[in-house]
């Protein structure tokens, strides 16, 4: 990831996300969409609850033999004639990737879509390596034309409306004639098929990330609707696939399992249009296929994930279920979290990734409301997790002060009952009277944060325990 | 005769500063329905602000002190999803390493409840001698709802309730944007959070809002206020209690 | 130390595991050797007759277009007939598959066929599926030398046969079969399962088809 964290001016981005209607509407937008359609396919298959189970199970069982699993699949891979690389880091994951296109005599290569590409900031460091990456998942086009990083895991274009992909596209496609009709999505995906049928045909690398590694066969798993993958990797003759070491899966079965409720919580399909296995390069007598393919393996974080409280997010399958349910990525979108990740899974995975220190607000901004934690297919516990940031971040005294002292002055009075008393039935009576016969106040010292939006209603003006006590009531 | 079981009431920080009338409903309904009710004088809070925050030590704390208090009762009713949750649910944690209050803390959780579970999954009670006229929604407090399953216990005191009639939002379930300290942290986000909330309510028609959970109802109420609605909002034990004739939530006095 | 090495030892110590120890590796032998089932949908455990109908079902729910044909035979002229319905041009590219080289393409005197990969020009492939799940009207094809991958991508319009005998009614049992035909561990270099035709929803999440791969999807079920 280049540049300094945005996640850290998160407040900022929030309010620039909310001062934003078209990017509100196009958030609401999800509503109707990917959280109907997953409530559909969920309603339609009795099973799905047992399948979560089952890929929570599956997945646990694989993280506590990972160094075996890897190692398995490395095997496999190296059998069937492929390649795999070991990256430690994003540095290491970038300069290998640029060597096998450097080897490959790459000018431009071909992505299916990849978000461990963005967490790594590949197309930046090809590009300044002389090596041209093209986007080919019509979202991650449309936010390449744009310079900007995607909003969401799987929808990465979901924040832009269709105006505003017909201006991109005439200002990029200049051969094309001025005067075409570009109003309606349908002429814009049939003009970015045409435009990008032709990098597909001239790339000389395919880089893809992996939805599945599978350990039985060494094969990389890829899922799309678009088909761009495939095309990705079929075409060029060298196929590249960056993945994150957590994507291992033992066996073909456990790969339908998690498919089976990776595209319904995702959008709402049963099964997206394109799952495809990959095995090595072209065999002898094939017509078609890369001659080499590379399987290039990363940490960047993960094994130190494992054995702490955050190995469950290691399950996370980047379905976006989370975000799509999330009051708080609901209201402001994927780019006001500042990072690669956004919503739920992003503010738990973010600072594993980057350090609590800059992403420190993405685990306080939620209400811990768990609705993400109920729709998660693999069960993660992300509310747990959001509170284990905030533990740490208290621990070592990154929260701010204003509210640690707020903290110590509740804790202080909570521990003394009459003084507690005392001081609830003072501020109870003052507050019911400042309100009068309305009711509620609508303005406050130091309530700014509730009264600039809200009235705060007034007490009733006694407290429980001082009424309950003059009844004489124990 | 078996002596009445004896209920140790929580009755949250929330109602007992801003609405006292939500505690005594809440007594009359567990008096009405069999039970002994006591207030231990010495409650204060459950922990859960600091428990959010992050101060583990400050919640455990808190927690010895609630279990302390408590633990001697048949069982401890709540008015209030989230506390009930931080109890039920949170407090064996809070001593994780330590069998002695890991087993005090799991005694105590088995016998709270929220409020409607505790009439309708626990006692039983059937319907109540109550009368509202009129068009009620509900909102599902999250900690209510996800911790402990309050969903259908409400609406099941509340469909006899003579008059009423219950009004779902589109998505009662939904989030208020409330969070504790999460609303004046993040008050921006907080407020477009509640103001579809509020939305949601006034689609409805109805001409009040209920819920289980005070810090919800404040928030929503406040949003609801602001906008000038004249939606009534009260915490679901008022109307069963029958003791709504003090003002509603954030409401005029008469 | 290698970053393989560095990797993996990182693994082990945040495990508090060792990679020699008995019971880890055994562990995972014997998961991949026994490959287990988790939970399969009961809905694809039909009698043939209903799970084939229930794939029919199943495609069209995602607008692939669906004919039955009692024998094989009958593929050619249904060709031709996709071809008239779209207003395409009488020609098709395949590969050289023997279940597709060895049907009467000469019935239908005015259809071009050729064979081979296809370079990207090409309108309409037919391609023959190794198996469908009727679980959600899913066809799997493999690589092969009879079996260009590219034929399943590049052609706007794609024509697949599929023996309505191959119809499984999970992808448990579709990879059992792959297993018996290519080895236990084993896999062709593509594996495609296909549900349906290409599709995009990134344009204001307006539901498009036709996205890169092919616009269309036509399946004839043979039997």
């Amino acid at each position: 990831m280049s540049g300094a964290p945005a996640s850290a001016t998160f407040p900022k981005n929030a309010r620039a996300a909310l001062a934003n209607p078209p990017l509100l509407k196009a958030i609401a937008h999800i509503e109707e969409t990917l959280v109907s359609g997953r409530r559909r396919a969920v309603d339609a298959l009795p099973e799905f609850e047992a399948l979560r189970d089952a890929g929570r199970d599956l997945k646990a069982h694989t993280l506590a033999h990972l160094d075996l699993y890897l190692e398995a699949f490395e095997q496999k891979v190296v059998e069937a004639g492929g390649h795999v690389h070991w990256a430690a880091d994003a540095a290491e994951a970038n300069s290998i990737v640029l060597d096998i296109c450097q080897a490959a005599g790459a000018r431009t290569v071909t992505k299916g879509k990849s978000m461990i590409t963005e967490e790594v900031g590949l197309n930046a460091f090809l590009e300044g390596n002389g090596v041209r990456p093209v986007e080919t998942d019509l979202g991650e086009y449309i936010i390449q034309l744009r310079g900007e990083t995607p909003s969401h895991i799987i929808a990465p274009a979901v924040h832009v409306n269709k105006e505003q992909v017909a201006a991109d596209f005439r200002r990029v496609h200049t051969d094309l004639d001025p005067r075409r009709n570009l109003d309606e999505p349908v002429s814009l995906l049939a003009e970015a098929r045409g435009v990008l049928r032709e990098r597909f045909l001239a790339a000389d690398v395919g880089i893809t990330g992996a939805n599945f590694l599978v350990a039985e066969t060494g094969s990389t798993v890829i899922v799309t609707n678009e088909g761009n993958g495939d095309l990705s990797q079929i075409l060029p003759k060298t196929h590249i696939v960056l993945a994150s070491i957590e994507k291992v899966v033992p066996t073909l079965e456990d790969v339908a399992t998690i498919m089976r409720l990776l595209a319904r919580s995702a959008t709402g399909q049963e099964m997206s249009v394109y799952t495809t296995f990959s095995t090595g390069p072209r065999r002898p007598g094939d017509p078609d296929g890369p001659e080499a393919f590379h399987v290039v393996l990363l940490d960047n974080g993960r094994s130190a994930m494992l054995g702490t409280e955050f190995e469950d997010m290691l399950r996370c399958i980047r379905c976006g279920a989370c975000l799509n349910h999330c009051p708080v990525y609901r209201s402001i979108g994927g780019h006001a979290y500042g990072s690669v990740y956004p919503g739920p899974m992003g503010s738990v995975l973010t600072p594993s990734l980057q350090g609590l220190e800059t992403s420190a607000h993405l685990a306080n901004a939620s209400t811990l409301c768990g609705r993400c934690e109920s729709v998660c297919p693999m069960r993660i516990p992300l509310p747990k997790m959001l509170r284990h940031w905030r533990e740490k971040e208290f621990e070592r005294h990154l929260t701010p002060r204003k509210a640690r002292f707020g903290l110590a002055a509740w804790r202080f009075l909570a521990d003394r009952p009459r003084l507690y008393g005392l001081t609830t039935r003072l501020a109870a009576w003052g507050l019911s009277r400042l309100a009068g016969k309305s009711g509620a106040l609508t303005s406050l010292p130091l309530a700014g944060g509730w009264t600039r939006w809200r009235d705060l209603p007034a007490p009733e003006g006694g407290t429980f325990r001082t009424e309950w006590a003059k009844r004489g009531r124990h | 005769m078996t002596p009445k079981p004896r209920v140790g009431l929580f009755v949250t920080c929330l109602v007992d500063f801003f609405r006292p009338t939500v505690g005594f409903s809440a007594v009359k309904l567990i008096e009405d329905a069999g039970c002994e009710v006591f207030v231990p004088a010495a409650q204060t809070c459950c922990g859960q602000p600091a428990y959010n925050s992050g101060d583990r030590a400050g919640a455990r704390a808190l927690a010895e002190q609630v279990i302390a208090l408590f633990e001697g009762f048949d069982h401890v009713v709540i008015p209030s999803g989230s506390c009930a949750g931080m109890i039920k649910v949170h407090y064996p944690s809070l001593f994780a390493g330590e069998p002695g209050w890991t087993l005090r803390a799991e005694r105590l959780a088995a016998k709270t409840h929220e409020l409607t579970a505790f009439l309708t999954d626990v006692l039983g009670v059937g319907p109540l001698p109550t009368a509202w006229e009129g068009t009620a929604t509900y909102h599902d407090s999250c900690s209510g709802l996800r911790e402990l399953g309050v969903k259908d216990q409400p609406r099941k005191l509340l469909a006899a309730v003579d008059g009423l009639t219950v009004k779902e939002m589109r998505d009662p379930e939904s989030c208020c944007g409330f969070g504790g300290t999460f609303c004046v942290k993040y008050d921006e986000i907080s407020n477009a959070i509640v103001d579809r909330k509020a939305a949601d309510v006034r689609s409805t028609g109805a001409n009040l809002l209920l819920g289980g959970d005070l810090g919800c109802l404040l928030n929503i109420a406040g949003k609801l206020k602001r906008e000038g609605s004249t939606v009534e909002v009260r915490h679901v034990a008022e109307v069963l209690a029958g003791m709504t004739a003090g003002p509603a939530i954030g409401g005029a006095k008469r | 130390m290698s970053s393989r090495e560095a990797i993996l030892g990182r693994i082990r110590r945040s495990l508090g595991a060792s990679g020699t120890d008995a019971p880890r590796r055994d562990a995972v032998r014997h998961r991949l050797d026994a490959t287990p089932r988790n939970v399969v949908p009961a809905r694809g455990a039909l009698p043939p007759a209903e799970r084939v109908d229930l794939f029919c079902r199943k495609a069209g729910e995602v607008f692939a277009s669906v004919v039955r044909l009692a024998r094989p035979d009958g593929i050619p002229s249904a060709v031709a007939d996709y071809l008239r319905s779209r207003n395409l041009p009488q020609a098709v590219r395949r590969g050289d598959d023997p279940r597709l080289a060895t049907l009467p393409w000469e019935r239908e005197a005015q259809l071009t066929v050729s064979t081979g990969a296809s370079a990207g020009a090409d309108l309409v492939g037919v391609s023959h599926a190794d198996a469908g799940v009727a679980e959600t009207g899913t066809l799997m094809l493999t690589s092969g030398p009879d079996n260009p991958t590219t034929l399943n991508f590049l052609p706007d319009h794609h024509i697949v046969v599929v023996d309505a005998s191959t119809v499984s009614g999970d992808y448990e049992t579709v990879w059992a079969d792959l297993r018996r035909r290519f080895g236990a561990g084993a896999m062709p270099r593509t594996v495609n399962l296909v549900t349906g035709p290409s599709r995009s929803a990134d344009i204001e999440e307006t539901l498009l088809l036709g996205a890169h791969g092919p616009r269309s999807l036509h399946i004839l079920v043979v039997g």
